[in-house]
């Protein structure tokens, strides 16, 4: 167990979650993808935080990543709730009126 | 050599139950994969002597993602019958750009120079978060909670079915609300 095999793995994770998030149509999916990305990103911080600097100021960053990991889940049910709600569909095609 | 074992085979089911929540056919086969996935970085962290913080993440994501199968249960009327969920757009493009991402970020992680250690690890990895936190970082946790504070309230505006402002207008102004069962004191 190195830096480097954290990383890998982490890169491992946050590269499928990236699938997920770019192909899946239904906005549950695109947010358990986003899920997998911020799963390896505490992986990455942590082995980061670990081999290089394991100073006990590094881990208040993993505490903010599971916090953004939480905002996300929150508001990306209640957008699902939302859209579910006024148009009776749970997918990303349906909700394109921000969209550039 | 057994903290390496544990530390591929979890790394292996992490990634293997990362792959599974977009390949199979139910979503709460989904939901369950990408909590094993979850449980198996949570046991990773704790390798890296992340006690709290491992703990925390294993706690909070079974409850997340049992509270999300009931969630997609509910709201998610496709699938009821285990039929094939090949529900994806743009996987063409998908699969190139994170296969490209992955070899870009382990070229990253085994080709840069990281640097050896600095400093060592305190003694009592939890107590050290602890005092952190209560100390010089109370900044950190002060704005995240402010953040999660905002963030109930938003999802709540966003998830409720009717607020005041389908009740009395726009500008709140309407002298009798608008319910579509009227009832009530003076109603």
């Amino acid at each position: 167990m190195t830096v480097q095999t954290v990383l890998l793995v982490a890169a491992a994770l946050i590269s499928v979650g990236l699938y997920g998030t770019l192909s899946q149509q239904v906005v549950v999916m695109v947010m358990m993808g986003l899920e997998l990305m911020l799963n390896g990103l505490i992986l990455a911080v942590a082995g980061l935080w670990w081999f290089c600097a394991p100073d006990p100021s590094g881990q208040v960053l993993l505490l903010v990543i599971l916090a953004a990991m939480t905002v996300e889940m929150a508001m990306g049910f209640a957008v699902a709730t939302s859209l579910h709600r006024i148009r009776r569909s749970d997918l990303t095609d349906t909700a394109t009126d921000l969209s550039g | 050599m057994v903290t390496h074992l544990v530390f591929w085979g979890l790394a292996v089911v992490a990634v293997l139950a990362g792959v599974a929540v977009f390949v199979v056919n139910s979503m709460a086969r989904a939901s369950y994969s990408l909590a094993l996935s979850f449980i198996a970085v949570g046991l990773q962290l704790l390798l890296l002597q992340q006690l709290y913080v491992g703990v925390l993440v294993i706690l909070m994501m079974v409850m997340e993602m049992a509270i999300m199968a009931v969630y997609m249960n509910m709201f998610m009327g496709m699938n009821p019958a285990m039929m094939s969920m090949n529900m994806v757009h743009g996987a063409r493009h998908a699969l190139p750009v994170s296969v490209g991402v992955f070899l870009l970020l382990a070229a990253g992680a085994l080709f840069a120079p990281w640097p050896s250690r600095r400093g060592s690890p305190p003694a009592d990895v939890t107590a050290a978060l602890g005092m952190e936190l209560m100390g010089p970082k109370m900044l950190a946790m002060a704005g995240v909670g402010v953040v999660m504070a905002a963030t109930i309230v938003s999802g709540v505006v966003l998830a409720a079915h009717r607020t005041r402002y389908d009740r009395f207008g726009d500008d709140l102004r309407r002298p009798r609300p608008a319910d579509p069962q009227p009832g009530g004191v003076g109603r």
